[in-house]
């Protein structure tokens, strides 16, 4: 008798697994992409051996991991940001003018104003969608366009070169610890705090349920129109400190920064299992999203594949995930559903005297 | 029955509401609304569709602000402007449809918004899972906290919203509806929960459809009408023939004559139409002439005999004749081309196109005869159209005027004209005067008798009893997917075909 509560724990080890899913997806993202580098390194050695091999293969995605950890956030509360390849290249403008115009000021400032920057016109991105309920998608889009039009306005012909900004700052591009780039540490950095924050805290979690159904979420009385705010706010701050670093590490800023980076970000996102209907995912799966998406894209022309082969792969990568996401909650669904099923089916008067054995146990030690 | 009047005594009850109105632009949802429950009593609200029993839920849940009238909670005066303040102040709303998060775990869904933390905010995890699996053996249910709640059924999912209610200590639970997806087993664990909630001094609301679960679970019932409050008693001293005719309790007007037509021969004629979950043993005729209601409540199966009937969806078993010729399952150009016409619910959604002209609108359904040579001249599509809306008396100020700047209830004519343009010999509509105002109603109820008048067989779903009996030759009440009664004009009455609209078994 007094075995009918453990029931319920010792169900949940089927349960573990089918929830370990989401982990086997982010570790299968990962297999793929050691899969890629060694494949490419048996090819060609260099890829990885070589000092300027390991380094390309950790700083180039670290831009994109960044600005990617920011998209999964936004997917994850059902919207989206396609500004944020404007508002990286905003922000790295920004950046390199402040340094010419205002040299006064040291560096550290600049760098912060940078990422507050972002931060702003994610802002005007969130109020958008969460006050005046324009979907996303039609903000964003707006906005993509708005912001790169001012860029290209602002800057002209005109771009930001080296030399025009300080060394110190430059040496955050170049330089390393441990033989790992600084910028693929702050990387790291912001995708463990990301990471935290969704995880562990109480804000972090109400991202989850607003974008798996926004309506419960406000019958649930959650504060869903700052949330979202505060997505977009976060994904516009990253997407600046991914500008800042880009001027940082590239040294010359022109107009064009940043261009595509959205659909590079969604996609990476996608192809890391976050669900483009929100409510599901994680932001390191997105982060090593990233790394996959653009190791394949470096892998591809030293495996000698051509370059219009080399897109369509990326392609093949993004509708594979989001077939495989697919099937993998269909029968997520299916294995759910047989479980209810199977719960209550086996004889209707046999399922009736399980559940009432637990509320017998509870009464009868009550009665004691 | 076992409240107890000492508790009773010592503290006001759990909710008061006292004439509370509550209107939506010119629509007045409730005009006087008057509620009392006490604490450890599980108090029912009834009434017909329409009564408002659902925008008393929603004030008291914060999702709506009331136009006026007093609400007090526990002896105070309250004014929730959202669900948060409502649930903080320990009121529950357990909802037809519960509303959890598909991809979050049980667990979390208990919880969300008030995790239990440990450090740095953190969300304690392996806290809140013991408190749920706490909570599910208090109340007798197994359940695995850790599976997502997508895919649980709905019975399950109530009881995590019960949980949910209990975790957060509430005083008073609202339960909408609760067993109207819920099968017998599920029903029975449902009440024994309520009931032990009850024993512990808690508050219930239950507002139901069923007369008989009334009778089971509650002690006190109050009965609304038209956006009023009609009369609390217990149930001890009353009878459902009293509740029924508290509910219907107006006089039925004439003011949807039905004009005398001759009947003719058998049109359509359903039989045995089975489709499990739906509807079961569905078998009735309607003759040429005439006009059939299908009465019941919002949810009885319905709309989906009729969607069934014409073909948008498919059913197991059974058949549907029409002019003697049996009609393809799940084939609505078929049923089209045998003369079938279906003029749906959703009149915004379903029916009219909004941005397009009142002539195209009309035309929608015959514009392949219209054509010539492939092509399809305005001037044709004109004169199909304004022979249609002359006849249904569409006032419009231009057959090319878009149909978005017409009255609900010309909308409705033009729904009607697209259907009656493709000359049917069997009309359905369902719903045929929902959110149209009066006026206009009684312009619909007009056209569709002249209609039946020469000679068309019309099958009329209608949630509204004075429409119902004023317009219908015969009533098939459904109840729970099977017709419960047939009635012909002279039996049906608001008492017969409300009781059988709310009971299992016919009418004797």
């Amino acid at each position: 008798m007094m075995a009918s509560p453990t029931n319920i724990l010792g169900q949940s080890n089927v349960f573990a697994r089918l929830g370990s899913i989401g982990k086997a997806r982010e570790a299968g993202i990962l297999l793929a992409f050691i899969l890629v580098v060694a494949v490419t390194t048996t090819k060609n050695p260099n890829f990885l051996f070589s000092t300027d091999g390991f380094r390309d293969l950790l700083v180039t995605p670290a831009l994109l991991m960044i600005v990617a950890v920011g998209q999964a956030i936004v997917i994850i509360t059902r919207n989206v940001d396609l500004s944020v390849g404007s508002v990286v290249g905003l922000s790295a403008y920004l950046t390199g003018r402040v340094f010419m115009d205002m040299t006064w000021l040291p560096w550290p400032t600049v760098f912060l104003l940078g990422v507050v920057f972002g931060a702003l016109l994610g802002l005007i991105n969130g109020a958008l969608v969460a006050f005046a309920k324009v979907p996303s998608l039609v903000i964003t889009l707006g906005t993509l366009y708005a912001f790169r039009g001012i860029n290209v306005m602002w800057t002209g012909s005109k771009r930001i070169n080296a030399s025009d900004m300080p060394a110190d700052f430059l040496a955050l591009g170049t330089s390393a610890w441990y033989r790992i780039p600084v910028i693929t540490v702050i990387a790291v950095l912001v995708l463990a705090i990301a990471g935290w924050y969704t995880y562990t805290q109480r804000g972090g979690r109400e991202l989850y349920a607003i974008g798996s159904d926004p309506d419960a979420a406000n019958l649930y009385g959650l504060k869903v129109r700052r949330r979202v705010l505060s997505a977009f706010v976060i994904s516009g701050a990253l997407a600046g400190l991914a500008g800042v670093l880009y001027a940082a590490r590239y040294g010359t800023v022109n107009s064009q920064v940043g261009l595509g980076l959205e659909l590079q970000s969604v996609g990476a996102a996608v192809i890391g299992g976050v669900a483009i209907f929100g409510g599901s995912g994680s932001v390191f799966g997105a982060a090593i999203g990233a790394f996959l998406l653009l190791t394949i894209n470096r892998a591809l022309p030293v495996l000698g594949v051509d370059d219009f082969w080399q897109r369509a792969v990326v392609g093949a990568l993004i509708i594979g995930a989001i077939v495989l996401d697919r099937l993998a909650a269909n029968r997520q669904i299916r294995r759910l559903v047989a479980l209810r099923d199977l719960d209550q089916q086996p004889g209707d008067s046999d399922s009736d005297r399980d559940r009432e054995l637990p509320s017998d146990n509870t009464k009868a030690v009550n009665n004691v | 029955m076992s409240t107890n009047s000492a508790v009773k005594a010592a503290q006001p009850p759990a909710l008061e509401l006292e004439g509370v109105s509550k209107s939506f632009g010119s629509v007045a949802a409730l005009v006087s609304a008057s509620l009392r429950v006490e604490h450890g009593s599980i108090h029912a609200l009834i009434g017909e569709n329409g009564a408002g029993k659902s925008t008393v839920v929603k004030i008291i849940a914060g999702l709506y602000q009331r136009d006026g009238g007093t609400f007090r909670y526990r002896g105070e005066e309250v004014n929730f402007t959202n669900t948060a303040q409502s649930k903080d102040s320990g009121i529950a709303v357990i909802y037809q449809e519960p509303t959890l998060f598909p991809d979050i775990s049980v667990t979390e869904n208990i919880f969300m918004g008030r995790q239990p933390t440990k450090s740095l905010g953190r969300v304690n995890r392996t806290l809140m899972r013991a408190m749920v699996v706490d909570l599910f053996s208090q109340l007798g249910v197994k359940l695995d906290p850790d599976r997502p709640t997508r895919g649980l059924s709905i019975a399950d999912q109530q009881i995590v919203e019960i949980a949910k209610a209990i975790s957060l200590d509430a005083r008073v639970l609202i339960m909408d509806e609760p067993t109207a997806a819920l099968s017998g087993v599920e029903v029975d664990r449902l009440f024994k929960v309520a009931r032990s909630l009850r024993d512990e001094g808690r508050a219930i609301l239950f507002i139901s459809h069923r007369f008989d679960e009334v009778f089971e679970l509650c002690d006190t019932v109050t009965v609304m009408r038209d956006g009023e409050y009609i009369a609390t008693s217990a149930i001890a001293d009353t009878t459902v023939a009293q509740l029924v005719r508290q509910m219907v309790g107006r006089d039925i007007s004439t003011l949807y004559p039905k004009e005398v037509a001759e009947i003719g021969d058998d049109v359509l004629v359903v039989s045995k139409l089975n489709e499990p979950g739906r509807f079961h043993d569905v078998s009735f005729t309607v003759r040429a002439g005439e006009i059939v209601a299908l009465a019941g409540l919002v949810g009885a199966g319905r709309s989906e005999i009729a969607q069934a009937i014409f073909g948008v969806d498919s059913y197991e078993s059974g058949s549907v004749t029409v002019n003697g010729t049996q009609l393809r399952k799940h084939d609505p150009v078929a049923a089209m081309r045998l003369g079938l016409a279906l003029v749906p619910e959703d009149r915004r959604k379903q029916g009219v196109i909004l941005e397009s002209s009142v002539a195209r609108n009309i035309t929608l359904a015959i514009r392949q005869s219209l054509r010539k040579y492939g092509l399809l001249r305005a001037q044709t599509e004109n004169a199909a159209a304004s022979e249609w809306a002359s006849r249904l008396e569409v006032k419009t100020s231009a057959l090319d005027a878009t149909a978005g700047t017409l009255s609900g209830g010309n909308q409705q004519k033009v729904v009607l004209a697209k259907w009656l343009a493709t000359n049917p010999s069997v009309l359905i509509v369902d719903e045929p005067t929902r959110g149209i105002d009066v006026g206009t109603k009684s312009e619909v109820h007009r056209a569709l008798s002249r209609l039946a008048g020469n000679g068309l067989a019309v099958l009329m779903i209608s949630s509204e009893l004075p429409e119902v009996l004023g317009m219908a030759d015969r009533v098939l009440v459904v109840h729970e997917g099977r017709i419960t009664a047939e009635l012909d004009r002279a039996e049906a009455t608001a008492e017969t075909v409300m009781y059988a609209a709310t009971h299992r078994s016919a009418v004797a």
